[in-house]
């Protein structure tokens, strides 16, 4: 199923393998999750698709608020959505 | 990080690419700042399907002597003559240098931030799967999997039929691509365009590709139906409504130029746009303007803008006269395309009472119909105070209620206190073929 070169990354514990060049949100997604929690608990998913909107927010490597639309999925990250975390 | 420049260039779309290519060739030391993973800005992101210009620009972006700072965002203007820029990974990325930041001083700047989509807000517009026309073509671009999704396509502008023929090629089913403008509105923009007879064959392609879907003028959804996510949009036309199952509404209601950098640095607006001179010269002297946020026209002006612009601010003002002659010409294409894409009035009324306007702080329409101005709105609902500083919802009150947001201040973008304390490193003068 996996390319060989292939990036190995988690959403949520979960394990994603995706080509190189996919932004973490796509992984998001690709995982079947959300990106963030709004204010009043109500799931959210990237708008802008180009760092302007901050719906795509999701921790990574335990580091919050990063615009998973803007960054490339690396081998090893850990991601954690709106989904597993309440991030807002 | 310190590092000098004698040209910056802000985004590398193509009239970033344009300036910082043509500003290289004059031989200027210069870098290129830029917020995306890549370059090639929205509208050339990487994927398939780059018209063969893109890709010789492209080329000649990554053969010419440049810094370049991909992946970076501007966050401040410390000084006159400097500013301040984050990498997007500074906070997670190992090197703890990163964390300060990069003071990048110019002697000329050139303004190439492009443009983002207007959004209007209706009810289930916060739904997880509703996304911008070009956001969800950026999301395909970027590794998301859309053969087989279906899609429905809603808005105004020319962007919808490129983003359909494009998601179609992908393998997704466009289920229907809804313009709002009616055909007689669209029509003078068509006209126009029998003197680019390439821009009509280019819409007449994309339109060829989706030929299996329904194309429908004076038409929007009023509601996005789901659960943790889209399920169904409610479209309307002429007053009748209906029901589309999909799983992606892709919706994005033409553009808003980026305005906010030029606004920092104190450059002068005009009608929500950045003022720029025949030469493309702001009203800051040494801060040059190209693309669109002087006024929203596409690919071949923003190339042409951008060329203007580097020739300018390096100093060869005859060829750049010789070039804003031909952009003389081509300026009659933004009016027409504004007015092509001019709102009908009834979309402000899409909103119901209880739908979410501001969606960084969950701000609904009721608490903002009370206020009497942006400022006022801001001040007591926090409204455009979120993470986005009103880019989202400022496009949306601006259409609603006539509102224009106000001034701008440091920081653009959230940054680490680390990177807004500064850096106090020497600075390095640039040498070209180094990449950041």
């Amino acid at each position: 199923m996996a390319e060989p070169e292939s990036i190995a990354l988690t959403v949520d514990e979960i394990v994603v393998r995706v080509s190189p060049g996919t932004t973490v949100a796509a992984a998001a997604l690709i995982a079947g999750s959300h990106t963030r929690l709004s204010i009043a608990g109500e799931p959210r998913a990237p708008l802008c698709g180009m760092g302007i909107c901050f719906e795509c927010r999701v921790a990574i490597n335990g580091v919050p608020h990063q615009r998973s639309c803007q960054i490339l999925c690396a081998p090893g990250m850990r991601v954690t959505t709106g989904r597993e975390l309440a991030i807002r | 990080m310190s590092r000098a420049f004698d040209i910056l260039v802000v985004g590398a779309g193509p009239a970033g690419i344009a300036a910082a290519v043509t500003a290289a060739e004059c031989g200027l030391s210069v870098g290129v700042v830029d917020d995306n993973p890549a370059p090639g800005g929205q509208i050339w992101r990487n994927g398939a399907h780059l018209p063969a210009s893109a890709r010789r620009w492209k080329m000649r972006f990554e053969a010419a002597p440049l810094v370049r700072l991909q992946g970076w965002r501007i966050v401040d203007r410390p000084q006159p003559g400097t500013v301040r820029a984050q990498s997007n990974d500074a906070e997670f990325a190992p090197d703890a240098a990163a964390r300060d930041g990069a003071d990048l001083h110019y002697r000329q700047l050139i303004l190439a931030t492009g443009a983002r989509e207007r959004f209007l807000p209706f009810p289930g517009w916060t739904l997880p799967n509703v996304i911008g026309a070009g956001g969800l073509d950026a999301m395909v671009r970027g590794g998301l999997p859309i053969a087989g999704r279906r899609v429905v396509v809603a808005g105004t502008g020319p962007l919808l039929l490129a983003v359909a023929a494009h998601l179609a090629s992908r393998g997704a089913t466009i289920a229907a691509i809804c313009e709002q403008a009616s055909a007689a509105q669209i029509a003078p923009l068509m006209l126009n365009l029998i003197t680019q007879p390439g821009k009509l064959w280019q819409g007449a392609s994309y339109r060829w590709a989706t030929r299996n879907s329904r194309y429908l003028t004076r038409c929007w959804p009023v509601a996005a139906r789901g659960d943790e996510r889209l399920r169904s949009v409610i479209l309307q036309r002429d007053g009748k409504q209906w029901t589309v199952n999909c799983d992606f509404l892709a919706c994005g209601f033409h553009l808003v130029p980026n305005t906010e950098l030029a606004a920092l640095l104190g450059c002068s607006l005009d009608n929500g746009f950045v003022s720029a001179g025949e030469l493309m010269q702001t009203s800051v002297p040494g801060i040059w303007c190209a693309g669109e946020p002087t006024g929203i026209g596409g690919v071949e002006l923003s190339l042409l803008e951008g060329q203007i612009a580097g020739l300018a601010a390096a100093g060869k003002t005859q060829a750049a006269q010789k070039l804003a002659r031909r952009r003389r010409g081509a300026l009659s294409f933004v009016r027409a395309l504004g007015r092509a894409c001019r709102l009908d009035s009834q979309l402000r009324h899409l909103a119901a009472p209880e739908t979410i306007v501001c969606r960084c702080e969950d701000v609904p329409l009721h608490a903002l119909r009370v206020h009497t101005g942006w400022r006022d709105a801001k001040l007591h609902t926090r409204c455009g105070m979120g993470p986005c500083q009103g880019r989202i919802c400022g496009g949306a009150t601006e259409f609603l209620f006539g509102w224009r947001a106000g001034s701008v201040r440091p920081p653009l973008f959230p940054a680490l206190v680390s990177t807004l304390g500064g850096t106090q490193a020497p600075v390095v003068t640039t040498s070209p073929e180094e990449t950041l």
